[in-house]
């Protein structure tokens, strides 16, 4: 077995048996990342010292008899916007460059509890305010399929390591399809959990009505048993459900009979690409020759979403940011004059551009006179989403849909149009307004072999219902066994 | 000549208060008053690092609700937090959760008396009462040197109450009354300590006038006066205020909404308000609901079960004082003022004398004097209820006088002061060893009152010839020859006797 190209199980199961160690696990990806990252950008922080001594611990647990977390020895990246206690946590912003966060997100403390090991810190948009990983202010991420495209983002740096085998399991942020578009784009599995169902104690916040961690896996297996420990009540945040975790790794292979899959017309829309739209419905056909029934569904309001989200979103971002003034903790400007001046050049040149725009749009919509206009009618919208979904979740199980209306596109290509940035969202957004679980999974490739994904949505908590029948098509399709040739850097 | 007679002064009040809490509103630090180790009652939350998320302290709110209750406020299903949005280097999230359009309570009252020679009682509405986190506190260089400015956030974080009342208020004597009941009702209610010098209550008045002219009535731009640090302080700076904005209208006739809302500071020393430099500009808190945290949802149970916890508030207290134990309404007020303690004191005095009025006699000025003096409070005040009540049946029994009561009290005083308080025994002990039980028995009185009789005969013949107040000195002289006699008794046995001759 290789263990860059085995899949996550499969690296447990050795790492349990003793065929590996956890220390020789961690080693070939570390010198897979050192090998590739020069050229692929996924990494802005590898703690290769800290990962092995965990490695080496978890090899010693398991000599010594111990009984074994669920994710013994096995490496994980995390997005840059997980605190990590006394690991850079950047959110990919010079205004949090030098922040050593004092304490571990929730999702870390559980991944340290499970055995796993922590790889180090991936690249991201800033303060996961992208679609492309171009925003982040320290590096550009590519896609490991073709490095002139990008990988996606917000959680470019993460899809990016696990599709170049730098890592078997990744966790990336989701706010308006942060995991899943970039599973697309570099062909892997992302899933973004119900809004609720994993703690954002510690993961910082972009828009906190909206942000959702999750995991990132070659395949579906992995990314069950990843969401396995990542999800769970977490008194420390109050939007966490308290609600019990099902074992989605037990009940992965269980086929889903009578599956309804529903197919919405308002996902097949102008200026999706015809390879895209194919896959899809190559996929519909996959599950149709599995016995499911294929039904079609209305989402009359989601041609509002785009606006909606991008007023919510900056809204709350502008909100959100507004600790980052140098005064307590983070980048502070060397010369100002005057308290309001410290303010202003600090953040003035803290923040990257994309970051400002959003600042803008959000204290604009939030201010006294426009508030009703704008943030009180998207929160209407958001409700009316919410009930388009509600009731297309009568007529069927799971909704399958595109992720993307494109594949991954080339690194430069849409930085000076945001607007065209923001619509590469129009697909996956609708699962953060509606609080809805979604999972991105390998769905073919374009003629030109770019990967194409495609999406399940499935209502409130529905995860374990997602990953069962996101691996029925997987069983049938050979598109999550495929690996980009990474070029040596010369 | 005064202008009152033309001009009415209208006030309305903004009071904060902290709320006495174990940990802060929104994590588990300590809340407590610590201004000598700055920066220690801290966590990831209230310094508000990337990534911490608030929870809500279901106490805090329980207390905030308690106060809402007494206010006599709606309370409503649900309610929410919002954010307040601005910078200032006390404020680490660059907002402040704070309740903005659906604060937990609204539409109450509070009744107030205005002590004079006709106290009359006065109701002060309450626009509403939210629930908020307080801010850290900024330390800048006074020398005006430009020294660097120091940020405690120590008090960033811990819960906050805001209370606006309705501008009801006229004269500063109201709005000290005002302030008087409130810190009385939330130190009832355990809900504060109200202590303005560590900044647990702190108030603002909104201060104009309404100007009697020709026409009709105007009123004057609204102000707002801040820093009022004591309650003589909101007195005095609504007086000053009331002159000062009648001399500006005179000179320059500006109305309300003629002129911004100015906001000015109080100088105590001085005694003079003072324009505050003006904000860049005016300012726009864009509130709008924290998505980190859940609505409040105040089910009828929960609200009842609070209701049913609450203890007897002030007012109704000194009612019960009047009514039921026939107190004056000053001794009621003077009882009832000096805190829940006191006026449990004085109940278990009641109880263990019978007779209230000795009780509050005793109480508002023989322990207020000692305590006052010993600087001392009624949870370690060395005579306990049982002792003092035990002292005071003694009295009313007459089997002392009021005047050998006093002895015995100072010596109670003098023998609990250790670590040992004297237990109700010593009341008695304290009367033996000092000779002063009343020997009311007439048989023991009757040899010196057959001698005193027979030594007088010319002041007897004129107590029986009507001169009554002539057996004073009779009386007198038996009390001489005994220790601890009542008078009472005394005066009884010689006019019987005299009566008999």
């Amino acid at each position: 077995m290789s263990i860059l190209e085995a899949t996550a199980s499969q690296l447990l199961d050795a790492i349990a048996s003793g065929t590996s160690s956890a220390v020789e696990v961690t080693t070939a990806f570390l010198n897979q990342i050192e090998r590739h990252d020069s050229t692929i950008g996924a990494f802005l922080h590898v703690d290769r010292v800290g990962a092995l001594k965990q490695a080496a611990f978890v090899d010693e647990k398991r000599r010594t008899g111990k009984p074994l977390g669920k994710l013994a020895g096995l490496p994980i990246a995390i997005k840059d916007v997980v605190c990590t206690r006394e690991l850079p946590t950047t959110c990919g912003s010079r205004i949090l460059e030098k922040f050593l966060p004092p304490y571990d997100a929730e999702i870390i403390r559980r991944l340290r509890d499970a055995d796993a090991v922590i790889l180090g810190k991936t690249n991201m948009d800033e303060f996961a305010m992208g679609s492309s990983t171009e925003n982040s202010a320290f590096q550009v991420t590519r896609n490991p399929w073709d490095p002139s495209r990008t990988p996606g983002g917000s959680s470019g740096g993460s899809a990016a390591a696990v599709a170049a085998g730098m890592a078997p399991l990744a966790i990336g942020s989701d706010t308006g399809g942060s995991i899943r578009q970039p599973a697309a784009f570099c062909g892997v599995v992302g899933m973004k959990p119900t809004y609720g169902r994993v703690s954002r104690y510690g993961l910082v916040a972009f828009a906190s009505s909206l942000d959702q961690l999750g995991p990132f896996a070659s395949d579906v297996a992995g990314a069950a048993s990843l969401l396995e420990v990542m999800a769970g009540h977490d008194p420390r945040d109050s939007t966490s459900v308290d609600r019990p975790v099902p074992e989605y790794s037990r009940t992965l292979e269980q086929p889903l009979s009578g599956l309804r899959i529903g197919l919405a017309g308002e996902h097949f829309a102008e200026g999706l690409d015809p390879e895209v739209a194919s896959a899809v419905r190559a996929a519909a056909d996959v599950y149709r020759s599995l016995g499911a029934t294929i039904v079609d569904v209305t989402l009359p309001h989601s041609k509002y979403g785009v606006a909606a989200y991008y007023l919510i979103a900056p809204s709350e971002a502008a909100s959100n940011l507004a600790r980052y003034d140098g005064v307590h903790y983070g980048h502070r400007a060397a010369k100002f004059d005057g308290l309001i001046d410290m303010y202003a050049t600090s953040r003035g040149e803290g923040f990257g551009p994309e970051v400002k725009r959003r600042i803008m749009l959000g204290n604009y919509a939030l201010s006294a006179g426009y508030y009703d206009a704008y943030y009180l009618k998207a929160l209407k919208v958001r409700r009316l989403i919410r009930n388009d979904f509600d009731r297309a979740f009568e007529a069927c199980d799971v909704l399958l849909s595109p992720v993307t209306p494109t594949p991954a596109f080339k690194v430069g290509e849409l930085v000076d149009d945001p607007l065209a940035m923001y619509l590469s969202d129009i697909y996956t957004l609708g699962a953060n307004l509606a609080g809805l679980p979604g999972i991105s999974l390998p769905g073919g490739f374009s003629k030109s072999g770019l990967p194409i994904g495609i999406q399940l949505l499935g209502p409130p908590f529905a995860e374990e219902t997602l990953l069962r029948a996101a691996r029925m098509f997987e069983r049938e399709t050979p598109w999550h066994t495929k690996r980009p040739t990474l070029q040596v850097a010369s | 000549m005064t202008y009152t007679t033309i001009y009415s002064t209208v006030v309305g009040l903004e009071v904060h208060v902290q709320l006495l809490t174990r940990t802060k509103l929104f994590c588990g630090c300590v809340n407590r008053f610590n201004p000598t180790q700055p920066n220690v009652q801290t966590c990831p939350v209230c310094l508000g690092l990337p990534g911490s998320l608030p929870v809500m302290n279901r106490h805090a709110f329980e207390l905030a609700l308690k106060t809402g209750l007494a206010l006599n406020c709606k309370i409503p299903k649900l309610t929410k937090w919002d954010r307040k949005q601005y910078y200032y280097p006390d404020l680490p999230k660059g907002y402040q959760i704070s309740q903005y359009d659906l604060p937990f309570s609204s539409e109450g009252w509070l009744d107030i008396v205005i002590e004079g020679q006709a106290s009359r009682t006065r109701r002060i509405g309450i626009i509403r009462a939210h629930l908020e986190e307080d801010a850290g506190k900024n330390f800048h260089d006074e020398s005006g040197r430009g020294g660097e400015s120091l940020v405690d956030l120590n008090r960033a974080g811990t819960p906050l109450l805001e209370i606006v009342t309705k501008p009801d208020i006229n004269t500063p004597a109201e709005a000290h009354a005002f302030l008087d009941e409130l810190k009385l009702l939330l130190t009832y209610l355990e809900v504060s300590d109200c202590n303005m010098q560590e900044g647990s209550l702190r108030c603002d008045a909104n201060v104009n006038l309404h100007i009697a002219v020709n026409s009709g009535t105007v009123a004057t731009p609204i102000v707002e006066i801040k820093n009022l640090n004591s309650f003589r302080g909101v007195e005095q700076a609504i007086e000053y205020e009331s002159r000062r904005q009648f001399d500006v209208w005179k000179e320059t006739g500006k109305k309300l909404g003629e002129v911004s809302k100015e906001t000015r500071g109080w100088d105590a020393e001085r005694g003079v308000t003072f324009g505050q430099r003006g904000k860049e500009e005016a300012s726009d808190y864009r509130y709008f609901p924290d998505p980190d945290l859940v609505p409040v949802t105040i089910e009828d149970s929960w609200r009842e079960q609070i209701r049913a916890g609450l203890i007897e508030f002030p007012a109704a207290k000194r009612q019960r004082f009047e009514t039921a134990h026939h107190l004056s309404h000053y001794d009621a007020s003077v009882i009832v003022a000096q805190g829940r303690s006191f006026a449990d004191y004085f109940e278990r005095v009641v109880a263990a004398c019978g007779d209230a009025k000795q009780a509050a006699n005793w109480l508002t000025q023989d322990v207020l004097r000692e305590m006052k003096e010993r600087q001392l409070a009624i949870e370690t005040f060395p005579i306990s209820a049982d002792v003092l009540g035990a002292l005071l049946q003694r009295i009313v029994a007459r089997k002392v006088t009021v005047n050998s009561g006093r002895i015995v009290f100072a010596a109670l005083m003098e023998r609990s002061t250790g670590s040992q308080p004297a237990g109700v025994e010593a009341v008695d002990a304290i009367i033996g060893e000092k000779g002063l039980a009343i020997t009311s028995g007439a048989d023991e009185l009757a040899p010196i009152i057959d001698a005193v009789l027979a030594a007088n005969a010319k002041i007897v013949a004129d107590v029986k010839g009507g001169k009554q107040q002539a057996i004073g000195a009779l009386i007198g002289q038996v009390m001489k020859q005994t220790k601890g006699a009542d008078p009472q008794v005394v005066r009884e046995i010689l006019q019987n006797r005299i009566a008999a001759l």
